[in-house]
């Protein structure tokens, strides 16, 4: 028979995702045999060590472009700004476990490597250009997503968290796998640019083309249900809800970061020329996303499901970013969007984590009462996050809302704009509210939480991080406009 | 030749699927089945599709049905109850189902009798086993690989699960 001819493969393209792969497998070995018992929190800190190295790794490769494996995966500054936000996200999330692991008792080794692999589950999204890719980028971080949602697994709550999202994920798991046979069964190809060339030579009407929408809905279900746009976010407030609380919070800004990564590419190089048909689609989904997530804030209590469906109204406003992606501005509200998020989200989870007692939650707004007496450092860190994710001004989320709000606008969905503005002001009422507790009501007696150094280092920085990028965003707003040039087409 | 092989395989399948049915035994069902999976393998290679003749035989006849034969005899459930059917209606409304299906096989199988599949050696090529594998290690390396690691991840997490279960 002839040899096999291996296309050329450039590693150095998909270095980042090489080494958090190889780390973590290798993290895995070392765990087991090396780091004993009760000492898990070392394995912790190589994890972290082994982000930074990935994000070092991809130093070198800023203002490279390519594709590698037979065009299956695309390296670009783009991707790149996306992988580092992804591994920032990745450390914070280990940062606040540290504590938090052995504080509930549920502290064993393997939750690093999860975590890692993860992380490599949304670089593999943002660098994908290839349904199959895609689909496997999606499913490794689902599958790792299901095993850390049950990893507090006596705790009723979690297992309950981990059923229902694993029966929903394999749900739409399945419809991605249904659309993919659809499109490959229409245009002959899973590469994103060659199903973008198919489209871009055919006529509307064409029974391929037809063919070639349908499982695009399919695939933009799965995507809607990753990301929760509503009317498929009913699983989110269950989920968090029941997790292990950094695992919530890794969920909240990782899977809406990878998956909507997913979809630029996918809308912009596969399906540009039918955006008559999902643009408007997609637009009403974010309208109902954001007026969905806003108002069910409102009626919650529980302070951590009231984070949860506020995840669900920003998801839409990092949508705003991405269905103008093919403007200069989108791509760059999406990236600007998605690290604000991250960073005042994860900010106020490691708030919550820090009122956690053992095997006790902490999270009705009750417990937040009189907290600037209690904590005044405490207070004043979830009194910048609830800003910033208010969009209230001098904060980072006021410049990520302002940005994805200007991208709607000038990219032709104005009446989406508004719904975002309108959404917007209804959220500050439930934000606004938790600072109130915290400033406005005499304690009710609790003790003072203990603060311990990972959860610190992790409130710190965040809180740090939205206020500078609030008031100095040039920097950031460089770097963004950078790396979305090479999207243009 | 070829027609006597195509019906001892075919009867053999036919027998097994309905004696799957009718067995009180579960793990007389599971073998039964077992039987038809082998049965329909023999089938595929009869059409020529070695490679799925080899998938049939070790991924449904292989793994499926040593997890079938796995999960009948943990939970103790080889004998069959007599409980009436909760649902009274699913029993006509798989009869019902089934008919319709019988009837749409049959409408389609004699319409494609009239209008044969062209021979294609492309075709035949195409599924061949040596393709499909080279195309794994060429075009598809990367989505193999990472495949490879999901695999490694579910592993991972079915250990991690189960520790945490003895523990406490």
């Amino acid at each position: 028979m002839d040899a096999l001819t291996i296309p050329p493969v450039d590693l150095g393209l998909i270095a980042p995702l090489l080494v958090v792969v190889t780390w973590a497998t290798g993290l895995l070995l070392v765990d087991t045999f090396f780091i004993p018992v009760g000492r898990k929190k070392l394995t912790g800190y190589l994890a972290i060590a082994g982000l930074v190295v990935a994000g070092l790794v991809g130093l070198p490769l800023w203002g490279v472009s390519g594709s590698t494996f037979g065009g299956m995966v695309r390296l670009d500054p783009f991707a790149l700004t996306l992988t580092w936000v992804f591994l920032l996200i990745g450390i914070l999330s280990i940062t606040m476990s540290l504590d938090y692991l052995p504080r509930q008792d549920i502290e064993q080794g393997e939750y690093y490597p999860l975590i890692m692999f993860a992380v490599s589950g949304m670089i593999l999204l943002a660098q994908g250009a290839d349904l199959i890719v895609l689909f496997l980028g999606i499913e490794t971080l689902s599958i790792t997503l299901y095993i850390l949602t049950g990893f507090a697994y006596p705790r009723l709550t979690s297992e309950e968290a981990a059923m229902k999202y694993l029966v929903l994920g394999a749900f739409a798991a399945g419809f991605f796998v249904y659309g993919i046979a659809l499109i490959f069964g229409a245009t002959g190809s899973t590469r994103l640019s060659e199903i973008g060339a198919y489209a871009a030579d055919r006529d509307l009407g064409d029974t391929n083309l037809t063919l070639l929408l349908g499982g695009a809905a399919m695939v933009l279900i799965a995507f809607s249900f990753k990301a929760a746009l509503a009317p498929f976010h009913m699983w989110i407030p269950d989920v968090y809800q029941g997790s292990p609380t950094p695992v919530a919070a890794f969920m909240s800004v990782g899977t809406k970061g990878g998956a909507l990564a997913a979809l630029v590419r996918l809308l912009f190089e596969a399906l540009p020329t039918l955006n008559a048909y999902w643009l408007p689609v997609l637009a009403g989904l974010t309208a109902l996303t954001m007026v969905v997530g806003n108002l069910g804030a409102i009626a919650q209590m529980d302070v951590k499901r009231m984070l949860a469906y506020s995840s669900i109204g920003h998801a839409g406003y990092v949508m705003l970013g991405v269905m103008v992606a093919g403007e200069q501005r989108g791509p760059e509200a999406f990236i600007f969007y998605i690290l604000v998020y991250a960073l005042s989200n994860l900010g106020a989870f490691a708030v919550l984590i820090a009122l956690e007692h053992q095997g006790e939650e902490a999270w009705q707004l009750d417990d937040f009462a009189g907290l600037y007496q209690r904590q005044p450092l405490l207070a004043v860190a979830m009194a910048i996050f609830m800003f910033s994710l208010a969009g209230v001004p001098p904060t980072a989320g006021f410049m990520a809302k302002f940005y994805a709000l200007t991208a709607a606008w000038e990219g032709g969905l104005p009446w989406l704009a508004l719904v975002g503005v309108l959404t917007s002001a209804i959220a500050a009422f439930f934000y606004l509210r938790v600072i109130i507790r915290m400033f406005m009501t005499e304690p009710e007696g609790e003790p003072a939480p203990e603060l311990n150094r990972g959860l610190t280092i992790d409130i710190v920085v965040a809180a740090a991080g939205t206020i500078i990028i609030g008031l100095i965003p040039a920097p950031i707003f460089a770097l963004v406009e950078r790396s979305a040039v090479a999207l243009g087409g | 030749m070829e027609l006597i092989l195509f019906l001892i395989t075919a009867l053999i399948a036919i027998v097994g699927a309905v004696a799957m049915l009718v067995s009180r035994n579960a793990v007389h069902s599971a073998l039964f089945l077992l039987l038809n999976f082998a049965a329909i393998a023999v089938l595929f290679l009869l059409l020529q599709a070695p490679f799925l003749f080899t998938i049939q035989l070790t991924v449904y006849a292989g793994a499926i049905m040593v997890l079938f034969l796995f999960v009948v005899m943990l939970l103790g459930a080889e004998k069959v109850e007599d409980t009436p059917d909760r649902i009274a209606w699913q029993q006509p409304l798989a009869l019902l189902l089934g008919l319709a299906l019988l009837v749409v096989s049959v409408v389609v199988g004699l319409g494609g009798a009239t209008n044969p599949p062209p021979e294609s050696e492309a075709l035949i090529q195409f599924s061949d086993p040596r393709t499909l594998g080279a195309l794994l290690f060429t075009d598809y390396l990367l989505p193999f690989e990472v495949t490879g690691f999901i695999l490694l991840i579910a592993v991972i997490g079915v250990v991690v699960l189960n520790q945490r279960g003895r523990k406490i």
